[in-house]
């Protein structure tokens, strides 16, 4: 048997090889996982959602119900109004949601169907049925990745459902595309804060269901669609992630968090995604300046745990060459994590282009971001020849590299999305005090497990 | 059973109690969550395993990125297969065309690759914004000097079936472009089977010993070359008859090459399979020593099955897979070790196939075609099975259910066909049915 082929030269392509990204309808999928009640609807072919459910369940273990319009030659030729009518009685008859979201595709955009202006249309007939909140987002594949998607649903949601309302003793919470269990951690963080928070969107418990003794068509969960409409209202947003924004109709960009602020001046905290101490720290310090309330000791006693196994982890990453890729955001944040604890970023990659990766790579890692090679638009291919001529330690990203660390022989640290060759993806910890403390962990295990395999010396004792 | 959609009861059967016929062949009702994905993934599956061919994908990112990989169907050589290619087609492509990218993209992976031929697959958009695939394809052939086989499996041009005949249409422009070969006697072609998890090369070995040679395998281990002469052939042995009948039904129209169809799927089709053959050939020895390889297999496995049996007496299954043919196979196998079953479906079967289940299945038996996860879910609680065979889609409603789950889609790892291959699906059956985990659960 041979290897999965190579190349000896590096050459640029117009192609994509091996994707380091996914389509934007799958982003949507996910967001509107965590909506309580809610029923994603793809508007399209049924390979659409078929797909997709296949690709989250791989990586959620969990029930995935993600239903489709199912467009046939005839709604691409005269329109899928029909299809979308039938699918929502369907849907609607069959799960009986709070809400269904319904997700664009390329297919669907490119023959120009206004779903908006459908569901505007259908709007007496839902009154009628007693249907239940209906709401559209644009994602077509051929815009941006997955990101874009997860994004725009969030601020599709938001903007769904907030309107100006009195003021609320409520916190918004953008975590972006993070893990069930780094959901979990957050709203735990913002309940010893005394915060009541509205976690937009919250799939911890509906992909990451416990085992049930019968089966439920909407898994429990989600954000709350009476919290949601007291978005307006809240003493802060604190929005998670540097690359949130959404393109809009005028070519303005906003993200949910600056929505809210410009809408209904609900001040906005940004941070990037909490990994390591520094923007952990800055997510602890949001949370201080919203409540005046110091940070918890439990959260104290982490941290000092965390930097106590710096101390103890230090000389087996330092100087060690990583590879990080995945969505920019993750990127940015394992990138300025890696960066304090010593180890040199060689490449971060990533398949999404906002244009400012590099940028934010050299603001958030004061130590080697110069010489970061940063690769936007990337794929998986692009990545394992650039891999091949530096020699990193090890990779660090989602399963799909696995094939390139195979190749060369160095280990993968699995994080992020999808890990879909070992279970427990969806309780992988990367945010906060605990989650870098797991990160770093297994960091520094996976390198000092390859020294010792290559080593004579036994390592019973460090 | 409340709570399901209207117009799918005519797609539900049981067994000795409904009066009607079983409604197959349709396409998904809109808003009901199908197992089915589409036209693309139809022809996606059937040639990835073509080793040595490039596989590119012509449109926006998402369906490139969904089959990467995706079955566990081996090469014993090249592995191209396994790389996935998308033109990636971004909003600027939309607008203006994306002819100059698949143009450029075509031509640059082949002079990378250097595959034995090329596949351009059509996803849903390229029909909507006119890319003319035929033509690029034509060009690039012309230029590169090599086969260049365009695939039209926009996604929703009908079913998953649909992107079967859509892959069978591409390979028999492959079939018979060379006419040098001289097949020896006994020749013929395996249609049908994936080689998933090396499933192939214990029919190969099987096919070996009672002195039959194999041409190709379409498309399971598959090369470009082989393909070519698969005309030379005497039969064609069609498993996985959903995806390939078209095209043996074409060979046999084309050059009056005659097809079988059979199983490999438990003992009795598998032994069933090589008799066939033997039968076909008029050849005693052959017959002869197909006999013996039986006897010997079955010799050696019945023992070997026993203790599963044991184990597993009186158990209750779900089935629902791809294709209705390998449920019927499931169903014998199922039996062999003891268990039966409750609940059987498909997402492509047809009416032939419903009507054999019909025959082979136990009265009060749930049969369904192109089913969802709500009814399924209702189906498995109803019969209350101990095992739920099906792919990927199907596992977390057995598990949440506390159910025990055998993958027997294109991406599983084990080998389940042949003597062999019955022995690790009782191992596998029993590992999931008698795990002491399902203690804690309430079913």
């Amino acid at each position: 048997m041979d290897k999965i082929p190579t190349l000896k030269d590096i050459r640029p392509f117009v192609s994509t090889r091996n994707a380091c990204k996914l389509c934007a309808p799958l982003g949507a999928s996910v967001a509107l996982k965590g909506i309580e009640g809610c029923v994603p609807v793809i508007h399209g072919s049924q390979g659409c959602a078929t797909y997709i459910r296949r690709y989250m369940i791989s990586h959620y273990k969990e029930p995935v119900d993600i239903a489709s319009s199912n467009f046939s030659e005839e709604s691409t030729i005269f329109g899928g109004e029909e299809n979308l009518k039938i699918a929502l009685e369907n849907v609607i008859g069959q799960y009986k949601p709070k809400a269904v979201g319904i997700a664009t595709t390329c297919l669907s955009e490119t023959i120009g169907e206004d779903v908006e202006m459908q569901l505007m249309q259908l709007r007496d007939l839902a009154k009628a049925k007693g249907w239940p909140e209906l709401f559209t987002v644009s994602t077509p594949s051929y815009q941006g990745t997955h990101m874009d998607g997860f994004n725009a649903t969030v601020l599709g949601v938001v903007k769904h459902f907030s309107s100006k309302t009195e003021p609320v003793e409520r916190v918004n919470l953008f975590p972006g595309f993070v893990s069930p269990a780094d959901i979990r951690q957050l709203k735990e963080i913002m309940v010893d804060y005394g915060i009541q928070a509205t976690v937009v969107p919250d799939y911890s418990d509906a992909l990451d269901n416990p085992v049930w003794d019968q089966y439920y068509r909407i898994p429990k969960g989600g954000t709350r669609l009476v919290d949601l409409k007291t978005m307006g209202g809240a003493l802060a947003s604190v929005e998670l992630g540097a690359f949130t924004a959404v393109r809009q109709g005028g070519g303005e960009e906003s993200s949910s968090a600056d929505w809210l602020e410009d809408k209904f001046e609900v001040k906005k905290y940004q941070s990037v995604l909490p990994i390591g101490i520094s923007h952990t720290d800055d997510f602890f310090d949001s949370l201080t300046k919203i409540t005046g309330k110091e940070i918890p000791d439990k959260y104290l006693m982490q941290r000092g745990r965390l930097l106590d196994s710096y101390a103890d982890g230090h000389k087996y990453i330092f100087g060690k060459k990583a590879v990080v890729y995945g969505e920019e955001d993750l990127v940015l944040a394992l990138c300025s994590f890696l960066d304090e604890i010593g180890v040199e970023v060689v490449i971060a990659a990533s398949g999404a282009d906002s244009g400012r990766l590099m940028e934010q790579l050299k603001i958030h890692c004061p130590v080697h971001g110069e010489n970061i090679n940063v690769l936007s638009d990337s794929d998986f291919e692009q990545i394992g020849e650039m891999s091949k001529l530096i020699n990193p330690d090890f990779l660090i990203g989602n399963s799909k590299g696995n094939y390139i660390a195979t190749n060369l022989n160095i280990p993968l640290v699995r994080v992020g999305f999808p890990i879909h060759d070992r279970i427990g993806g969806q309780r992988v910890n990367h945010l906060g005090y605990l989650g870098t403390q797991e990160l770093f962990d297994r960091i520094a295990n996976a390198m000092i497990e390859y020294k010792q395999n290559n080593s004579p010396i036994g390592y019973k004792y460090m | 059973m409340e709570r399901l959609i209207k117009e799918r009861i005519t797609q539900i059967h049981t067994v000795g109690e409904s009066a009607n016929e079983l409604n197959c062949d349709t396409k998904s009702t809109a808003g009901s969550v199908s197992q089915r994905a589409c036209v693309f993934c139809g022809s996606r599956v059937v040639l990835y395993p073509i080793a040595d061919a490039l596989h590119l994908i012509h449109g926006p990112i998402g369906c490139a990125a969904y089959t990467w990989d995706i079955r566990g169907a081996l090469s014993s050589g090249p592995q191209l297969h396994r790389l996935s290619f998308s033109t990636d087609l971004r909003e600027k492509d939309v607008v203006f065309g994306g002819e100059p990218k698949l143009y450029k993209a075509l031509t640059e992976l082949i002079e990378a690759y250097k595959p034995k031929a090329a596949f351009i697959y059509s996803t849903c958009i390229v029909g909507v914004i006119g890319d003319d695939v035929e033509a690029i394809a034509r060009r690039v052939s012309k230029e590169q000097e090599i086969q260049v086989l365009p695939v039209m499996s926009e996604g929703f041009k009908g079913t998953k079936k649909d992107g079967y005949k859509a892959a069978c249409d591409a390979l028999s422009m492959l079939v018979g472009t060379d006419d040098t070969y001289q097949a020896p006697e006994f020749s013929i072609n395996i249609l049908g089977d994936f080689n998933l998890a090396g499933e192939l090369w214990m029919l190969q070995d099987y096919y070996k010993r009672i002195g039959v040679n194999i041409i190709t395998c379409l498309t399971g281990d598959g090369r470009v070359d082989e393909i070519r002469k698969a005309h030379k052939a005497s039969l064609n042995v069609v498993q996985c008859s959903g995806s390939m009948m078209h095209l043996a039904k074409e060979m046999k129209e084309k050059y009056g090459i005659p097809y079988k169809k059979v199983s490999y799927f438990g003992i009795e089709d598998m032994a069933e399979a090589l008799y066939d053959v033997a039968t076909f050939f008029k050849n005693a020895e052959m017959l002869d020593k197909a006999r013996q390889l039986v006897s010997k297999e079955v010799n050696d496995l019945l023992p070997a099955l026993a203790p599963f049996r044991e184990k597993l007496q009186g158990k209750k299954a779900a089935i629902y897979v791809g294709g209705a043919f390998k449920a019927i196979s499931l169903v014998k196998a199922l039996r062999l070790i003891g268990m039966e079953t409750a609940v059987v479906g498909s997402q492509t079967g047809n009416k032939d196939d419903y009507d054999l289940l019909k025959k082979l299945c136990d009265e009060g038996t749930i049969m369904v075609d192109d089913s969802n996860p709500n009814e399924l879910s209702e189906f498995v609680k109803e019969k209350g099975v101990d095992l739920f065979i099906g792919g990927v889609k199907e596992r977390p409603i057995a598990y949440k259910l506390g159910i025990g789950f055998c993958d027997h889609n294109h991406e599983r790892k084990e080998a389940l066909a042949g003597f062999e291959g019955m022995l690790n699906f009782a191992k596998e059956v029993n590992a999931s049915v008698n795990s002491p985990v399902w203690k804690f659960f309430k079913r």
